[in-house]
């Protein structure tokens, strides 16, 4: 029984990445003195809580079974937006905050209705949804940036605070909890209820989830307005956090989200992935990043080690996969894939 | 009556038709139609657009959205992705740069020139054909999805590049070479004569050779291709390296319009590949497209560019617009069959 459980925690992803991680950290907190500190580590983690924010959304749509290269460009038009409503228009908070959430969820729909009802393939309706919107606001925009923001929106919230002897001040800020929000709010949604079960039935088969009575068409708006939803909040505090709102500025961290998905287990062809893998992935290469700074190697450096990484990852995780359904059924003839798996996965012999 | 039944069956017949009709002549006349509206109605609308010189920078700005376009369309047949066309492009012009400011005396001969051209020519090709045979190898014998292979080589070649590089644009060309590319045969770019030759052979390749039917074999069904007795692996590695090879083609006439080599030249163009070969009836999903259509598409998007640069609209709004043709083109073809069963049952 005990060896069934090593075995079985043994074929996940994420326990593969935590190790990674665990090596990662060592070396980095031997090489560089400052990495292990309460301090830094706080500071990653705020850096990337608003790309942590994108990827629990873009999860959703991988697991879906889709893809949207879109999301970045989302989260800047409903940022950009909201931003002029409160500076020029002197709209309430709450109202600007919800015309922007509004802005991502309507344009999270729009990409469903296309994938959907145009059945435009995902990735391409996602790119030219992308091309649309980052165009129209760069064309509108004119590319100025706004920095007059009002007070209630670049005002840090401070959670939590505590000061090192030697006097480092550690805060957990609004980003971070809503970093951890999202992730909760994410993984309850896709775990414990009705619809998110649905969405990895989806996923791993359309037609068996058809048939069993899913209803495909809402859950593509469901999944897809879920993603516009997460990248309005990301754009919000990405402002929150800069205190800025430039209408370029998130313009291709799109896949690098996506990286940080599929590294942490997401598959493209849908049906699988976790929460904790994801929040894994995104955590490996904020530690890589930062790690290579603190150790003084050039930042040029990191995009190499960005592509080394999702090519060793994600070649290790197939092959492995495919060694151990070797293992397990030798008479099951090999790669038998489900629809979509055939048109994406090259032959195996 | 099985009035449900026939109807069901009559939609997935009329999807089917689709699909085949989005490569097959179908879908061609269309795009044409599109083609020579949007030409007319510029022609009408914009004074001047009717000239010599918009058709000179037509032929002149065409040729590397279309050669790149052609590297990325060889896989998409195939069912996959290059995303690192453009990277691979970079790297191999930065490479050839290097090569003859490297290798160049200070007061060089005809001969040396040609000579060193030569020489770094060879280099940037062996630089793709590496790229190619290394993605294509990871592609087929690894089974991880193009899309994550080419993200990681695309990652991998940028960050090598820009980390040799810093980033910044390097320069110091022999003036034989940028003469040579910007040349023109009968007040035709040599450019856009290269990218006709390009656009020939690829269309050959993929139409009548084995390997073309294999491509096309592997984009609809790569279980029923390998049962086939193809070596649906070595099909593949040839896919990438064809695809990188076209890539070293599109350094030639980079090299050549901007006189210069950066990693960050043409990043924009990447999505704009994937836009021209969808529009010109390349299914995403592999299996069908043909070469003729990617060109006319080509066309249309440069027709809408040139078009609206002469009417003084803003870069952005025209790939705005080019978002929006796609969406439409896409939205029509969708709708067509539904209109002519509506049309039938009546």
């Amino acid at each position: 029984m005990r060896e069934g459980a090593l075995r079985r925690l043994q074929r996940r992803p994420e326990v593969w990445l935590l190790a990674v991680i665990v090596l990662v950290g060592a070396i980095l907190g031997v090489a560089a003195p400052g990495f292990l500190t309460l301090a830094n580590i706080v500071d990653l983690l705020e850096t990337y809580s608003v790309q942590a924010i994108m990827a629990m959304g873009l999860f959703v749509v991988l697991v879906s079974g889709g893809i949207d290269i879109s999301f970045a460009a989302t989260a800047s038009v409903a940022q950009y937006v909201a931003v002029l409503l409160a500076t020029r228009a002197g709209l309430a908070g709450p109202l600007a905050i919800g015309v922007g959430l509004l802005i991502g969820i309507g344009l999270g729909c729009l990409n469903a209705a296309l994938i959907h009802f145009v059945r435009i393939t995902s990735i391409i309706a996602t790119i030219a949804m992308m091309s649309v919107t980052f165009s129209l606001l760069m064309y509108f925009s004119g590319g100025r940036s706004l920095y007059d923001l009002p007070e209630w929106w670049t005002d840090r919230v401070v959670f939590w605070q505590t000061e090192s002897p030697n006097g480092d001040l550690t805060r957990i800020t609004l980003p971070i909890v809503a970093m951890l929000v999202a992730a909760l709010v994410t993984w309850l949604f896709m775990t414990r209820t009705p619809i998110g079960r649905q969405l990895y039935a989806m996923g791993g088969n359309p037609e068996a989830a058809r048939r069993i009575g899913a209803n495909i068409g809402m859950l593509q708006f469901v999944a897809y307005g879920y993603l516009g939803f997460m990248a309005a909040v990301g754009g919000l505090l990405q402002a929150h956090r800069v205190g800025e709102s430039v209408p370029n500025a998130m313009y291709n961290t799109e896949l690098s989200v996506l990286s940080a998905a599929v590294l942490g287990g997401a598959s493209l062809s849908g049906g699988i992935g976790s929460v904790p893998g994801v929040l894994l992935g995104i955590v490996l290469l904020a530690m890589l990043q930062n790690g290579l700074n603190l150790l003084g190697v050039s930042s040029y450096f990191f995009q190499i080690v960005i592509g080394l990484t999702i090519l060793i990852s994600t070649s290790i995780t197939v092959l492995s996969a495919r060694k151990r359904r070797r293992h397990r059924n030798p008479s099951e003839p090999l790669g038998t894939p489900t629809l979509g798996a055939t048109t994406q996965e090259p032959a195996r012999v | 009556m099985s009035d449900v039944g026939s109807s069901a069956t009559n939609t997935s017949l009329n999807s089917l038709m689709t699909r085949l009709r989005a490569g097959a002549p179908g879908g061609f006349p269309g795009l044409l139609a599109l083609l020579l509206l949007l030409v007319t109605g510029f022609s009408v609308a914009v004074p001047g657009f009717a000239s010599v010189g918009t058709l000179q920078s037509f032929m002149q700005q065409l040729p590397l959205l279309g050669l790149l376009s052609l590297a990325m369309v060889v896989p998409l047949i195939t069912g996959g992705l290059n995303l690192a066309i453009i990277a691979t492009t970079n790297q191999c012009v930065l490479l050839m740069v290097f090569v003859m400011r490297t290798l160049l005396p200070a007061d060089p001969g005809g001969g040396t020139v040609l000579g060193v051209v030569l020489v770094a020519m060879l280099a940037g090709a062996a630089l793709c054909l590496v790229v190619g045979l290394v993605t294509g190898a990871l592609v087929a014998y690894t089974g991880v999805h193009p899309i994550l292979v080419t993200l990681g080589t695309k990652s991998l070649i940028d960050g090598i590049s820009i980390f040799l590089t810093r980033g910044q644009a390097q320069s110091g060309l022999p003036a034989e070479f940028a003469r040579a590319g910007n040349a023109a045969l009968f007040g035709v770019p040599v450019g856009f004569l290269v990218l006709i030759a390009c656009g020939l052979l690829v269309g050959i390749v993929l139409r009548r050779t084995p390997f073309g039917i294999s491509c096309t074999m592997i984009g609809s069904n790569v279980e029923a291709t390998r049962y086939s007795a193809i070596d649906t692996r070595r099909v593949l590695v040839g896919v990438y390296t064809m695809s990188s090879l076209m890539c070293f083609v599109a350094a030639l006439v980079s090299l050549a319009i901007f006189n210069s080599a950066s990693a960050d030249y043409a990043q924009s163009y990447l999505l704009v590949t994937i836009l021209a070969a969808v529009l010109g009836g390349v299914d995403p999903f592999g299996g069908f497209g043909k070469v003729s259509g990617l060109m006319i598409a080509l066309a249309i998007l440069q027709v809408i560019s040139s078009g609206f640069n002469q009417f003084g609209l803003s870069p952005y709004l025209t790939a705005a617009i080019w978002g929006l043709v796609l969406i439409a083109v896409m939205t029509v073809q969708t709708i067509r069959p539904h209109l002519g069963s509506l049309r039938r049952a009546r």
